[in-house]
């Protein structure tokens, strides 16, 4: 009776937890659709590529608890990608986008197959170092990535060949049609019983293995599609900011998605997206100080880790839950 | 093989000697903290740089020159790692390992940071100490004084403290509370005062390297990111708990690294990162690593 009664009990806080989130994601697809109105668009399109990606990032962090220190590979590479086919082939962007992702879902599959082949702090250390590698090799081979110049002036060809999008307002729209579609697929992955399976991993290794759950296989999956919606995340910023440069493949970067999904909260659905407001924010704020920035996110990472482990959204949560 | 492209390999494995001790000090420093710590510590690039700082501040501007500053300046930046032991760490050690990354990971990014602020990002020339100036010709390759010196100290540092570790009573100790701090402690040795300690060490060997680098290699503060990340494939190569895997893989993928440089020079800056997938794919936890 105890066990039923709580069990509808945990199913009624379960509906209720979605009718939050489908509230939450109302209002943000609400807030963005108003934001280009309010804030320079091209602004809020850089949020919206970091937000994709901080999304993805936490599909492997947050979800799976593995924490990548080279995602920068995946979102450098794949705005390269994404940039050489629009600028050389003239692809169109549906396309760009298409083949950043496969970019970053094949490097995905290479460095996930031998990162997993180690766990927890290793992890982090070898796709640290496999990251450096690609971003080498982006600096040698001036033939794709325009070396130290970078592309500059990609093209924002017309969608599906037929739609014009190169202008700041249209291109907001494409921006924002991608960044929903692929935020409402990775809480669709998240609700699916291969998501569920990942918490599994995440909350007890050994527990999931003992129940017949192929971790390896389960980890690589992960990792794969975080490493594609990166890419998606990589090439969208290619397409729309017109630009990718070695900025885009440095460690720097793969420290400032840490701290993005760090900030909002690891494992929250809307975490991610917060966080990418907070640090876009930030750097709006400290314009002319850029040398503090540095300083600023380091000095944000330390109080995370050091008091605010949840983020946040996830604090927030907390809060709620207690009630 | 004629005699200049022997010339030529001697010269860059040489090169590539003095570049391994610089990896063999800095994995040394890293396996040593991971050791006690259980953490990686993503400040010891941070710290190697702030060495080579130190080396020209000191040195340069306080007139204690290139011999004091060998001294002084690990041991300010032990005595700095120290007080970020104490200050910050304490709150980490009872989770996930992690965090610890991250924790060092910020405060390196805070220090490298304000060394960028007051230095800007070019680097700072630092001579050759008069005494070292000069060098030999061994017949098949010319033998700078300082960098001769460089990798004898590097040596014997590293051989130094392997052999304390291994061999002597506090290594044993040491040792000991790596394997099982629980037990260690109820024999009444006092735990957290040796893991500060290890962590004083395991950095005042970065500042060590520092100083050492402070003359060949321009000190800027973005030094420390980049031999960091190539460390951690040698760490990662070597295998992370392991004292000799540090040391052997430092020197070895040096040597490797100033080959490939020789035979195909376009891949010298990426031939550690392709060792290391090797070896994950052939012998996944490290030469000399145990499985964690």
């Amino acid at each position: 009776m105890m066990a039923m009664l709580s069990h509808t009990h945990r199913s009624d806080s379960r509906k209720l937890q979605m009718k939050l989130n489908l509230i939450a994601f109302a209002a943000m697809a609400g807030l963005l659709v108003i934001a280009p109105f309010a804030i320079y668009p091209l602004l809020v399109v850089q949020i919206l590529c970091f937000a994709l990606f901080a999304c993805a990032f936490n599909l492997l962090m947050g979800f799976t608890g593995l924490l990548s220190f080279g995602h920068a590979m995946f979102y450098g590479w794949s705005a390269y990608i994404a940039g050489h086919v629009s600028k050389e082939y003239g692809a169109t962007p549906e396309l760009a986008l298409l083949f950043g992702m496969a970019t970053g879902a094949m490097l995905g599959l290479i460095v996930g197959a031998l990162a997993i082949k180690r766990q927890g702090i290793y992890l982090a250390m070898i796709t640290l170092a496999f990251a450096q590698m690609m971003f080498f090799l982006a600096v040698q081979m001036h033939a794709i990535t325009g070396g130290e110049d970078g592309l500059q002036g990609i093209p924002r060809n017309r969608l599906f060949g037929l739609i014009d999008i190169d202008s700041t307002g249209r291109v907001y729209w494409f921006a924002l049609g991608v960044f929903l579609l692929a935020f409402l697929a990775m809480w669709r992955i998240k609700r699916s019983p291969f998501g569920e399976n990942l918490k599994a991993i995440r909350e007890n290794e050994p527990r999931a293995i003992s129940l017949g759950c192929n971790t390896a296989r389960y980890k690589l999956a992960a990792f794969v599609l975080s490493a594609a919606f990166s890419g998606l995340a990589g090439s969208l910023k290619a397409i729309s900011l017109q630009l990718a440069t070695l900025t885009d493949v440095g460690w720097q970067i793969s420290g400032e998605v840490i701290l993005m999904t760090l900030v909002g909260g690891v494992g929250t659905i809307f975490g991610p997206v917060i966080g990418a407001v907070v640090v876009v924010g930030l750097e709006q704020m400290l314009l002319g100080f850029d040398d503090w920035i540095p300083v600023i996110y380091g000095s944000v990472f330390v109080l995370c880790v050091l008091f605010f482990r949840k983020g946040i959204l996830g604090q927030i949560q907390h809060v709620f839950q207690k009630d | 093989m004629d005699h200049l492209s022997i010339q030529l390999i001697a010269g860059q494995v040489l090169i590539g000697i003095i570049n391994g001790s610089f990896y063999a000090l800095l994995a040394l420093g890293l396996a040593i903290i991971f050791g006690m710590l259980n953490i990686v510590n993503f400040m010891q690039g941070a710290l190697y740089m702030l060495g080579a700082f130190m080396a020209y501040i000191v040195g340069e501007h306080l007139g204690i020159g290139y011999w004091g500053a060998l001294i002084v300046c690990p041991i300010l930046v032990g005595l700095f790692g120290i007080v970020l032991e104490r200050v910050f760490f304490r709150a980490i050690y009872d989770i996930d390992p992690v965090y610890g990354l991250l924790l060092t990971f910020g405060l390196a990014i805070i220090i490298e940071g304000i060394f960028r602020i007051i230095f800007g990002s070019a680097g700072i020339p630092y001579s050759i100490p008069d005494s070292l100036r000069g060098g030999i010709n061994l017949g098949f390759v010319f033998l700078p004084y300082y960098r001769g010196w460089v990798v004898l100290v590097s040596l014997v540092v590293c051989l130094g403290t392997w052999l304390a570790i291994e061999k002597t009573p506090i290594g044993a100790r040491l040792r000991a509370a790596t394997e099982n701090p629980g037990a260690v402690r109820t024999f009444g040795i006092n735990v957290p005062l040796m893991v500060t300690c290890t962590y004083g060490f395991g950095v005042a060997l970065a500042g060590l390297a520092g100083v050492m680098a402070a003359p060949i290699y321009s000190v800027s503060p973005q030094m420390g990111t980049s031999i960091l990340i190539v460390t951690f494939a040698v760490v990662v190569i070597g295998g992370l708990g392991s004292i000799v895997g540090a040391i052997v893989a430092g020197y070895g993928l040096g040597i490797i690294e100033g080959l490939t440089k020789v035979f195909f020079p376009e891949a010298s800056s990426t031939v550690v990162f392709v060792a290391m997938a090797i070896i994950l794919l052939l012998r996944p936890k490290g030469l000399f690593g145990r499985m964690a």
